[in-house]
């Protein structure tokens, strides 16, 4: 009788994974690295590793539905003449249009106008139709200067100066030809079809000192009204606040790692920078060291997803958020309605992030002129303004529990982490425990 | 002398409004020169004593001219979009930063990044011009009668460039669809940069450039031209080794 080894059950790699195989034949195969848009897709330390404590005896919550909590904002009363005052802490981060579609801008500049905030404009310059229906418009001034026009300048409401995005810290663009339309093409100052690299850096300032005097010209050339923002990826952000402070801003967005972008490498966002969550703490530390915590607006942006993160992001010293990816799905991207599409493109519902080749089945990001039918501006408006407010009831639900009649009294002190990890990056005691690794306990 | 046999330029010299930046703010030049809207009769300014100030005459979108009497800091005539600047001295950096329209004239010397971005218009500095001259420019026309530093024209994706003297290293590095045209010598030619033949159309095309600049005594046919190869265009692993 022959002996026979027990059959066993087969073992895949930890390391070698099934996506991780996947890429090394796709790279071998194609000779090109994966570029996609939207942000991280590992799992980071996130919001959710936070919990609110809420109100029993030693704090005294607020009536929900009755007692007023106050949501309103103003950014950019540093040094402008003609701040922005929102009525809620959540912005339209700047997408551009090129990246999305003509209808998509203007849903969102619908959406954002019906819940009182602002949008973004965004690497393809600004458009009538997000001119035109956003009350409040925030107008980049990228490194790239596509469609950068000072008569477009004065119409906006703010100036971001934008030095680096969550996704890719340090990183530029890559639009691939296809999605080039006459109209992109145009708006961009480059020929029809190829591949549009962005630039990674201002071409006519090479550091903070520079920034300085480049924050004064964008105020001369707009007569000192508009408030200018200055978007760093999160990468440093203890430094790159306090130099943004240094430099002028009236305003410092820091886009964590979570954030989204239109096209770049794989490699790039899955690796580079920090969580949204590890990026907080040290901006609010830089403002409130050089005694501007709250004069020098924050926002943070990347991963922002309901108003528990809303709240949880205010709570840690924020001043607002932004979301972007978030919007684009309340328009309708990603619907699984559109997944019979999503599946012909190799993809499915809630995965597809192949934004910059223009197939986008939900209408969204795609200048395809068949596919952007699909996007109706109203009723995408209507829903993206249902979400914001949503957001809001739920940020403003938390603050009431935790006794604050403004979402902006939230304070560290109101949260405690579920995990070391979280604690470090948040400064917050772990749940049970005084204990905020890194520090000495109470 | 009587008005009537003035030159034009001699008459709106006599009624130029004058700005004395040792007197007067920069906030109050600039906001001044905002103010002007379309057939206003103000039409000359003269700007005194700018001792390398930022941003002077930044913004500027009406088709006025304005002689800056003396040497300015960065960005001075930013976003020009319509006026005829001459400043009567160097430049730093950032000299007519995304120019719209209109002209911008150095008499003296450039400072890095002149012209970035440009979208449009004339910026013609009559000595050299330092690194990144032209970088990101997107439409617009530059003269530098001295020579340009390195990595000029990066990035640069329309107008034209002529340099009638010599060129730094790694130019027109990654260009798109800009004109090159240089006089003398070229340290080095950047990523997917070549030199490339001077046809009738360009001979016709730099001579209209070196006429509106106002140069004179040199002929179009002592220039190369240099431009894009294209092979960056569209991603191929096999060019790899450009990036």
């Amino acid at each position: 009788m022959t002996y026979r080894n027990p059959p066993t059950t087969p073992r895949k790699s930890a390391t070698f994974d099934d996506y991780t195989l996947s890429e090394i034949r796709r790279a071998a195969a194609t000779g090109i690295y994966d570029i996609r848009g939207a942000g991280a897709k590992r799992k980071l330390p996130h919001f959710d590793d936070l919990l609110f404590l809420g109100a029993s005896i030693s704090r005294y919550p607020l009536e929900g539905y009755r007692e007023r909590c106050d949501t309103s904002v103003v950014l950019g009363s540093r040094h402008a003449r003609k701040p922005i005052e929102l009525k809620i802490p959540i912005t339209i981060a700047g997408m551009s249009f090129g990246s999305l579609s003509g209808p998509a801008k203007e849903a969102l500049g619908r959406g954002a106008t019906l819940s009182g905030t602002s949008t973004t404009t965004g690497d393809g310059g600004m458009t009538e139709e997000e001119r035109g229906h956003s009350k409040q418009l925030v107008y980049q001034y990228l490194p790239s200067r596509y469609g950068m026009n000072p008569r477009d300048l004065r119409r906006a409401d703010a100036i971001e100066v934008v030095v680096g995005q969550g996704a890719k810290p340090g990183g530029g663009g890559m639009l691939l030809g296809q999605k080039i339309s006459d109209r992109v093409a145009e708006m961009r100052t480059l020929p029809k079809g190829i591949d549009q690299r962005s630039a990674s850096r201002h071409p006519d300032w090479t550091g903070p000192d520079d920034l300085e005097i480049k924050i004064l010209e964008l105020r001369e050339i707009t007569d000192w009204e508009k408030p200018i923002y200055v978007k760093v990826g999160g990468a440093r952000p203890y430094y790159d606040t306090a130099l943004a402070v240094k430099a002028g801003a009236d305003v410092v967005v820091v886009d964590g790692m979570q954030g989204g972008t239109a096209a770049t490498q794989e490699v790039f966002i899955e690796n580079v920078g920090q969580p949204t969550l590890a990026c907080i703490r040290p901006a609010v530390q830089a403002l409130q060291d050089l005694g501007m915590h709250r004069k020098v607006q924050l926002i943070v942006s990347g991963g922002i997803r309901n108003g528990a993160d809303v709240a949880k992001a205010l709570a840690l010293g924020v001043d607002a958020v932004s979301i972007g990816t978030a919007a684009l799905v309340a328009l309708g991207d990603n619907d699984p309605r559109w997944e019979a599409e999503y599946s012909a493109l190799g993809t499915t519902a809630g995965a597809y992030d192949d934004w910059h080749e223009g197939r986008d089945p939900a209408g969204i990001t795609t200048q395809d002129p068949e596919l952007m039918k699909r996007v109706d501006p109203i009723a995408a408006g209507r829903r993206l303004a249902n979400y914001l407010k949503v957001m809001t009831l739920e940020a403003q639900t938390i603050a009431r529990a935790c006794g604050k009649n403004s979402l902006h009294n939230l304070e560290p002190e109101d949260l405690v982490a579920l995990s070391i990890e979280a604690a470090a990056m948040a400064g917050v005691p772990l749940a049970g425990t005084n204990w905020i690794p890194g520090k000495n306990g109470f | 002398m009587p008005a009537t046999t003035m030159s034009k330029a001699e008459r709106d010299q006599s009624h130029a409004r004058v700005f004395d930046l040792s007197q007067q703010s920069l906030r109050e030049l600039n906001q001044a020169l905002h103010k002007l809207t379309p057939g206003s009769n103000e039409t000359a300014w003269e700007v005194l004593n700018p001792k390398g100030s930022h941003s002077v005459a930044v913004g500027v979108d009406q088709p006025v001219s304005i002689d800056v009497r003396g040497s300015v800091g960065y960005y001075c005539a930013g976003m020009n979009d319509g006026a005829a600047i001459t400043v009567h001295g160097s430049a730093g950096p950032g000299v007519g930063e995304n120019m719209m329209s209109g002209s911008i004239v150095i008499k003296g010397d450039a400072s890095q990044y002149a012209g970035a971005t440009g979208r449009g218009g004339l910026l013609v500095i009559e000595g050299n011009a330092s690194s990144r001259c032209g970088i990101s420019m997107k439409g617009i026309d530059i003269v530098v009668h001295g020579n340009i530093g390195h990595m000029s024209a990066f990035m640069a994706q329309s107008g034209n460039l002529v340099v009638l003297g010599d060129a730094g290293d790694a130019l027109g590095d990654s260009i798109y669809e800009a004109r090159l045209f240089v006089r003398g010598k070229v340290e080095s030619l950047g990523a997917d940069c070549i030199a490339k033949e001077m046809r009738p159309e360009h001979i016709e095309l730099l001579q209209g450039l070196l006429d509106k600049a106002g140069v004179t005594g040199v002929k179009a046919s002592e220039f190369k031209r240099y431009g894009s190869a294209r092979k960056l265009y569209n991603f191929n692993i096999d060019n790899a080794d450009a990036y």
